[in-house]
């Protein structure tokens, strides 16, 4: 039902990442704007705000709920998508078009952790 | 201990609609069907169904049913023409809340008590237990009903037209009994919206009709995730989050449903001294200057130090804005008052206003 793109990797957490050099760009999955609804904001850090793998650096929320953002990289965050400010539905329009950071990495080893499309196909489908 | 998960008399239509469905106060309920804003707009500009199946139903009878459900209940029913309709609350002795219900008088020999769905075994356990004395019969008929909310400015209409229930006359915060076959339903002009519309209570086949009915007629089916966005903007309590055992009817900013020139009622004397003496703290209204959005259980503060929290927020559906009802401590409930609101590793400043986000459109 929900797209799996094989151009990214995901995070279990439903996050994925597109790396262009050293900059990895994060949005959430098809499948998480799915399962959320009408989101109707999104909680972003700051530019020049470091972030670590693993830690929540924001928040996406549907009328009902909020569902944190975990980052999949460690690094600074060097551009926030301001678009979602005013147009959080954005995401629900289009979860892949539509990033919510760019983080310089600090250590891309860590994309290793992450899972390709196939197998992060598999988690939605279970 | 697991216990089994309920399902309402129209659960299978549910998941026919496609609709989202999660627990709530042990059933299987919908969340949402189209989606929460759209049900929610439905209700406010047109009209929506909700399945409300999983409240509780309990009547009582007897010689002593007038004074039993004075005894038991902290608004006044003295007095009132028969098919009228009291909100308010039972109390323990201490002021705080076993519940919030809507009693229906049927005569002063009867009484139809509507209660929350989490809290049916418990209240009916407190009912019981404290008629010791009194000549009553009481009944659980909570298995019994099923129950629809017609709920919207055309909820008149759509029950006249679709259900053919002639309830025009039917004043707000009345009822009228209909015989429908071998069975006796109820209507009310009653609601958890803010908008005019009708409750209405029948045997299971009863209500699969009138909601197959309202569907086949293009009724939006509602979910509770909009029951809840549209009850918290007209700043109406929901049991659990601005009224529990610890938190009394006065706390909850509701003393005008609590009658304290009443003889006796469970709970009196503490609520009158809450009233007399001034509470702790209170529920009001907050408006956040930005747009994130508060929730349940966040924490409020003032200069750093917290002085209270968020029992509901969301983003108003029809405002726009970032609102919450929130429990805080005098002196900081004065309205005007400037507050943050801790959202994860932020706070946010908000301004204490009353807990109305959007009017009521009641017809009275």
């Amino acid at each position: 039902m929900s797209k799996v793109l094989d151009d990214r990797k995901y995070a279990d957490s439903h996050e994925w990442v597109k790396t262009e050099g050293d900059i990895a760009i994060i949005g959430i999955s098809d499948y998480a704007q799915h399962a959320l609804g009408n989101i109707v904001y999104v909680d972003m850090p700051e530019e020049g705000d470091e972030i670590e793998q693993g830690d929540d650096f924001g928040a996406v929320e549907s009328v009902k709920a909020a569902s944190d953002l975990i980052s999949p990289v460690s690094g600074v965050v060097v551009e926030v998508n301001e678009e979602l400010v005013n147009n959080p539905e954005l995401i629900n329009n289009d979860a892949y078009d539509n990033w919510i950071i760019k983080v310089r990495m600090s250590d891309p080893s860590e994309l290793d952790k992450l899972m390709d499309g196939a197998a992060y196909k598999k988690i939605c489908e279970a | 201990m697991e216990e089994k998960i309920k399902e309402t008399c129209l659960h299978g239509r549910h998941i026919l609609l496609g609709a989202q469905m999660s627990l709530f106060a042990g059933y299987d309920m919908p969340i949402q069907y189209k989606g929460i804003a759209e049900e929610h707009n439905a209700v406010r500009q047109n009209v929506g169904v909700f399945d409300v199946s999983h409240m509780g139903e309990v009547r009582i009878t007897g010689p002593d049913a007038y004074k039993f459900v004075s005894h038991i209940f902290v608004n006044d029913v003295t007095g009132a023409p028969d098919g009228q309709i009291f909100y308010g609350m039972m109390c323990y002795e201490d002021g705080g809340t076993v519940d919030d219900l809507l009693v229906y008088k049927v005569n002063d020999h009867e009484y139809f008590l509507v209660i929350n769905a989490s809290n049916i075994e418990k209240d009916v356990d407190w009912i019981v237990k404290n008629s010791a004395g009194f000549d009553v019969k009481i009944e659980n008929q909570s298995d019994y009903y099923g129950e629809v909310a017609v709920q919207g400015p055309k909820a008149e209409e759509t029950v006249e037209k679709v259900l053919g229930l002639d309830v025009k006359e039917i004043p707000f915060y009345n009822f009228k009994t209909f015989r429908v076959g071998d069975e006796e339903i109820i209507v009310s002009r009653t609601g958890y919206t803010g908008e005019d519309g009708f409750e209405i209570y029948g045997s299971h086949e009863y209500i699969q009709d009138v909601w197959d009915r309202l569907m086949h007629a293009g009724v939006q089916p509602c979910g509770l995730g909009c029951r809840d966005t549209l009850r918290f903007e007209v700043g109406l309590p929901l049991y659990g989050d601005e009224l529990s055992a610890e938190i009394s009817p006065i706390e909850a900013s509701l003393s005008m449903f609590v009658k304290l020139d009443k003889p006796e009622f469970i709970g009196k004397e503490a609520l009158l001294k809450q009233k007399e003496d001034g509470v702790r703290r209170r529920i009001v209204g907050l408006e956040l200057d930005d747009t994130a959005i508060p929730r349940h259980g966040y924490a409020v503060e003032v200069d750093g130090k917290q002085v209270g929290e968020i029992t509901t927020g969301y983003r108003s559906i029809s405002t726009g804005k970032s609102v919450a009802m929130a429990m805080i401590e005098k002196p900081y409930d004065k309205l005007g008052t400037r507050v943050e609101v801790r959202i994860r590793k932020k706070t946010f400043p908000a301004t204490v206003v009353k807990k109305r986000f959007y009017d009521k459109n009641y017809k009275k």
